[in-house]
Order: structure tokens, then sequence, then C-alpha cells
């Protein structure tokens, strides 16, 4: 048994991992770990320099994209999962292994990559800008947003905003690792705490006021709501500090609706293009074979 | 009147249109240029309102002041509702502070009719203009178009927008005559027909060899057919979807079931709005669109609306109960879309493994299929139902929900509970 000991990247997992297939090493002789700590109760065994000829092994290009998505998911077990996987999809001589969504191992990876792209899909919707002030060489507006994703995404979810946002200059802050864009360059560095992104935006009262008035009132439903905006969001949306008192004044609100006399209907207003307009609606119902009924 | 009053009236006037996607669009980005936006791939819902419905785009009128009396609409001219109208430059001016702090994807632009179709779709396009070329807008824009504006306006529309719509509003000219007097359905058909035409011309102009790039027209078109507001059956509002589909192309047809509003019309009172018919209906539209279902094998003359029991493809089965069980194992991809509780995704994983293996029980389960729904009328290596399953009078009774859940959350049907997967796992271990 080997303890391999990586930085939590892909690119340290896919080096790793090409010397140990490469030397012919099997999933299970193999423990790997991305926590230093941990590694050092362990008698670590760096891999030998790779054998020439190393870099020609194959695999499906739908593997390498599956398991860069994976890398970024916190479980610690997805190394070693990933190796087995390209074990078998290479030594193991099951080229096939990725058509079988059946397979136990590949289900995992793909239940992995399923969480680590819903992660970064809610990253893209759920990051709030907050307009801190305009470059005075520049001229560019600067914002800066806080995120917590679940999963080490940042690396991967950043290129979307980069080429969204191109025109304007941000950051991204969450409590792993930062995300920068100037215009030209998109750059990271080290994790911060909360405290160092703005609370508000001047625009946020705005956004408020177009949530509250864009909900239907007759047609609740908070679970369909929250399984799409579950409540961990919540604190970093501008918006959902209104959640609670928009559903409690809704069945008043619909009651309201339901108690109000109806009205007649008012005699058309005088106005060209509406007397046009009935009498076209007139000739057409007069034409006999005017196909009007879809059904 | 402030920004903050006219968004009230303006959003409020905008919330039952039921569109909001931001997909489907061309790609395009920001880099390179000044201003901000991308499309292209997957929509993004930013948000979500305690309606369950997503927030991806702006959605606001640009006047709720109009011409037109349709009785099931509260910005109709009988109505008392407050008036409010924004300026082009003020829905500019919204679209890019909301987006700039990533609250949206973009905008979606409809008025009521002030003077004519033509002046107000001017100012609809007007704010897609601004958007796109003097700000450099890039981000999603969805314009409602007004069938009898001038068709040179509507390409103009087509040209700043990803996406364009009409609403039919409701699915036969009778009906029109009675709630929305100033609507036409032929002239509606017509208008969708032209904006086919332009999305097909530009689709054909991008696919010529060494042609310059054909100026941006929008990649779909979409409508919006009202549900309960008067008596037209699922097989009417199905068909007449159907028939947009086909002839028109259209990427989408919403269901809106028809909702209480303030200032109710005596020509059309209020009820509750028919949320479990308009699930079914979306269910069925799915059905025609991805699963090759026909019209008459849905909602058929003898039996026009769909169960609201039942979604409609478990009701098809329990009524072509011949065709089951199916072999998961042999069967070819159109049989399989035919099995209730298969999704098109899991037909694809199920194609894919049965290449190299025979699919058992254990097989299914670790895709996470709704095995309790699904056992009645599947055969695999290990599992065939029997025939009398099949035939029996409680096959329907097995599925249907108890009572009070129809109550409670009348159009969510339930998911398929964690015990349905344990007693098959427990059976086969």
């Amino acid at each position: 048994m080997r303890t391999i000991v990586i930085e939590p990247e892909y690119d340290a997992w896919r080096a790793a991992a090409r010397q140990l297939l490469a030397q012919g090493v099997s999933p299970e002789e193999v423990l790997w770990t991305d926590d230093a700590q941990e590694a050092s109760l362990f008698v670590g065994e760096a891999p030998a320099a790779s054998a020439p000829g190393a870099n020609a092994i194959k695999v499906p290009a739908a593997f390498m994209d599956l398991a860069r998505s994976v890398a970024a998911h916190t479980d610690a077990r997805r190394w070693g999962m990933l190796y087995r996987v390209l074990w078998r999809l290479t030594r193991g001589a099951e080229r096939h292994l990725l058509a079988m969504a059946t397979d136990r191992d590949v289900r995992q990876l793909q239940d992995w990559s399923k969480a680590v792209g819903r992660d970064i899909h809610k990253m893209h919707a759920f990051v709030r800008f907050r307009l801190v002030g305009t470059d005075a060489a520049t001229g560019r507006e600067q914002f800066v947003a806080w995120f917590e994703p679940e999963h080490r995404i940042v690396r991967l979810a950043t290129p979307f905003f980069e080429k969204r946002f191109a025109g304007m200059d941000w950051s991204i802050l969450t409590p792993y690792e930062c995300a920068h864009w100037d215009g030209t360059r998109l750059h990271f560095t080290a994790g911060v705490s909360r405290s160092s992104a703005p609370d508000e935006d001047a625009l946020d009262d705005l956004w408020r006021t177009y949530y509250r008035n864009i909900l239907n009132p007759a047609r609740v439903k908070i679970s369909a709501m929250q399984s799409e905006m579950p409540k961990k969001y919540w604190k970093n949306l501008p918006e959902a500090s209104l959640i609670a008192s928009l559903i409690a004044e809704s069945a008043g609100r619909v009651q309201g609706m339901l108690g109000t006399e109806e009205r007649a209907a008012k005699p058309a207003p005088k106005n060209a293009y509406l007397k046009s307009l009935h009498a076209m609606n007139q000739s057409e119902a007069a034409a006999p074979n005017h196909e009007s009924d879809p059904a | 009147m402030d920004i903050t009053r006219k968004l009230e009236i303006l959003a409020d006037a905008a919330k039952y249109d039921a569109s909001c996607a931001s997909s489907g669009a061309a790609r395009k980005d920001s880099r390179g240029g000044k201003g901000v936006g991308s499309t292209g791939g997957m929509g993004i819902c930013h948000s979500y309102t305690p309606d369950g419905r997503c927030v991806s785009l702006m959605k606001v009128l640009m006047t709720n002041a109009c011409l037109y009396d349709c009785h099931y609409c509260i910005n109709r001219r009988s109505s008392n509702v407050t008036r409010a109208r924004f300026t082009p430059d003020e829905v500019v001016q919204l679209t890019l502070d909301f987006y700039k702090r990533n609250y949206i994807e973009g905008l979606f632009l409809s008025s009521g009719i002030i003077r004519s179709a033509d002046h107000t779709m001017e100012l609809v396009i007007e704010v897609a203009r601004k958007l796109r070329e003097v700000h450099q807008f890039r981000g999603y824009i969805h314009l409602k178009t007004i069938p009898e504006a001038s068709q040179e306006l509507i390409a103009l529309a087509g040209r700043y927008a990803d996406r364009i719509s009409i609403n039919v509003e409701l699915p036969s000219q009778q009906s029109l005559n009675t709630l929305a007097p100033e609507k036409n359905l032929a002239r509606t058909e017509e208008a969708m027909g032209h904006i086919r035409g332009k999305i097909d011309e530009r689709h054909a102009e991008k696919r010529k060899p060494d042609a310059p790039k054909p100026p941006p027209f929008a990649t779909g078109q979409s409508t919006q057919m009202l549900v309960g507001a008067d008596a037209s059956t699922d097989a009417v509002i199905l068909g007449c979807a159907d028939k947009l589909y086909t002839s028109h192309r259209l990427r989408r047809v919403y269901y809106s079931a028809f909702s209480p509003i303030p200032e109710p019309s005596s020509i059309l009172p209020l009820k509750a709005p028919p949320l479990i018919r308009e699930h079914r209906l979306y269910q069925a539209d799915w059905l025609l669109r991805f699963y090759d279902f026909k019209v008459e094998e849905i909602a058929s003359a003898a039996a026009p609306n769909l169960d609201l029991a039942l979604d409609p493809k478990l009701s098809w089965a329990l009524r072509n109960r011949a065709t089951f069980p199916v072999d998961v194992n042999k069967a070819p991809r159109e049989l399989l879309l035919r099995i209730p509780g298969l999704g098109v995704r899991n037909v694809e994983r199920i194609l894919g493994a049965r290449r190299y293996t025979r699919l058992r029980l254990a097989d299914l389960v670790r895709l996470r299929l709704q095995m309790k729904k699904l056992l009645p009328f599947i055969s695999t290596a290990d599992h065939h139902p029997a025939k009398l399953g099949l035939d029996s009078d409680s096959l329907r009774a097995r599925f249907l929900p108890p009572p009070e859940q129809l109550e409670i959350n009348f159009d969510a049907p339930p998911a398929p509970a964690t015990s349905d997967f344990l007693s098959v796992r427990s059976g086969e271990l």
C-alpha cells in the first residue's frame, strides 16, 4: 500500500495518476489523500519518475471532463474513485465503462460531477455584485461579490463571469479562493472572510421592489421555490429577506381580489387604430372559409 | 411618479406572462466590447419567488395603459388599475443596473397597446436598440410583438431580440371574440409564419459557405395560452399547440392557468387557478415534443380532457395495456419512451448500458428510477410481471395519490418515496 499526497487539484491528481498507471500500480494499492496533516501519519512514498512512454495512455475525452469536474468535489474519496475508474478504463480493458450508467463507480462519479455542476450553476445564478466604486484612471465600474460555494468550483465557475462582465471590474470573494477580473486578466487569490465583502448595494431596494411585485400570490408554492433556491443561499440574497412576509400576506391578497366587485366593460374609446382593428375583425369573421379554429 | 412606483406597477402588470426562459439564444458575450452581457447555453434562474417560479429576466411592461379589452387581463381598458409608463431610458437603465449586479439574465419587455400597434412596437424596439447599440448590451432580450404591427417593425424587433413572441392567449377565435374582442387568431398565426420565415432565412444564410455572417435575428419564438378562462378542452388546447409547433416551429408554448386578478371583469368571474390542469398540459406538451406522442393519443375527441389524477403518459399506458410489459433489454427507443416513469435521459442511459450488459432490476434501481411506477410495465433479465397485474382493474387505483395529497399539494405530483426504492432493493437482495 502506498499513500499519495496531492494538492486538491485536478492537475495534481492527473500527474500522479499517470505515473501510477504507467507503473502498473493497481487501485487497491493506493491510498489517496489531499490533506497533508493526515498524510504525515503514513509513510508516504512519492511516485517514481515516469517511465518513457508513460504519456501514451489513451482515455476517452469524456473521462477527462468528468474527472476535472469530480476533482472539484469535496468528498475525500474522489481521488481513489477516479483512479479506480481510470484503471478500469485502461488496464481493466473496460473502455466502454462510461456508457454504463448502471455501474456503481460510474454512477458515483456522475453524482459527484452533477453536484459540482449544480454548485457552479447556482454560483452563476446567486452571486450578487455590489458596486464599490469607479476606477479613476479607466472609468470602469468596480463590483465585489461574496459567495459560499459548497465545492471547490471558483476556477471552474468564474470564466463565465469573465465573458459576461468583461466591461466592468469585479471580484468574487469566497472562503477558500477569490477571483478577480480587471478587464485584461482573470486571476485568483486566497480565500477571505465574509467581512471583506460589502453587505448592501444601493440597487438592492429596487430589486426587492421588483421581486415583491413579480410574485403571483394566487399561485404560492413554497416547496417549488425551496427545491431550486434552498435556504442555505438565502443569507446572501438581498431579495430573500422578503420571502416570509410575502408568503404570509399572499392568502389575504387573493381574498381581496376575490372580494372585489366585478367591473363592467367600458365602451371602446375613439381611436382610429382600434376602429380599424374592429373593422378588420368583422370582415374576417364574415369570410366564409376562414380557418380560425385550430382544433 | 418615481421609478420605484413605476416598477411596482409595471412588474405587477407583467407577471401573468409565464415565460421567463433565457435559454436557446445564440452564443455571444461581452469580451472585446465596452458593455456587459452573454447568452448561449442553458438559461439561468437568478431567483425564485414563493410561487415557485423562476426569476430569470426582468419582466416589465413599457406601459400598462391599453386600448384592448381582454377580460382576463388586469391591464384591459375597462380595469381601474393605476396606469404608469416607463420611458425607454428608464427601462434601459434598470436593465443594465440589474444585470451588472447579476440579478437577471436580461429583459423581457412587453407593453399595453397605446395609440396603435406600430407606435407601441416602436417604443419597445427603441429600448432594445439602445441596449444593443448604445450600451453594447449582449444579455438576453425577449420582446413581445404585436401581430398587427408592420412586418418591418417585427423584423427590426427580431434583429435586437434573442426571442420574440406573440401570445395566442386562447385557442379558438370563438373564445377570443368573447374574451378578447381585439385579438384575432388568424392574424397572430400569419405573423408567426412571417417570423418563422425570418428565422429560417437567417439559418439558411448562416449555413452558406463563404457568405458573410448575416445580421443577427432572434433564434426562436414562443407563445402563451391561457387555461381555464374559456371552455376550450385540453384536446383543443393541445391541438392548437401542436399546430403551432409544426407549422411555425415555435420553441415553446406556455400554458398559463387563469388566476385571480385585481379588478376582475363581469364577463369573466374569478375562480381558483386550475394549477393541476396547467401542470398536466405541460406534461402532455413534453410528450408531444420529446416523446413522439400524437395529440389524439393524449386527448381524443372521445376523451377531450386530461386525467387530472394521473400524468398523461401513465394514463395512456393504462389505456394501452397490450403494449406492456416492455422488455428494457430489447425494446427500441420509441417503445422505451412510452414507459411510464422513464424519461428521455434514462432511456439514453438504458440504451447505452444494455449494449454491454443484460439489465436487471438492481441496475434500474441504481439509475434511481421510479421503480414502483415502472414495475408493472417492464420486464428485465430478472423481472417478468404477470400479465395479470396489467389486466387487473386495481392497476389504476395503485397509482392514484391519496385524496389528501390531491388537496394539499395538488399540482406537484409526489416524488417517489425512498420506501419505494427500499422495497425493490430488499426484494432482490
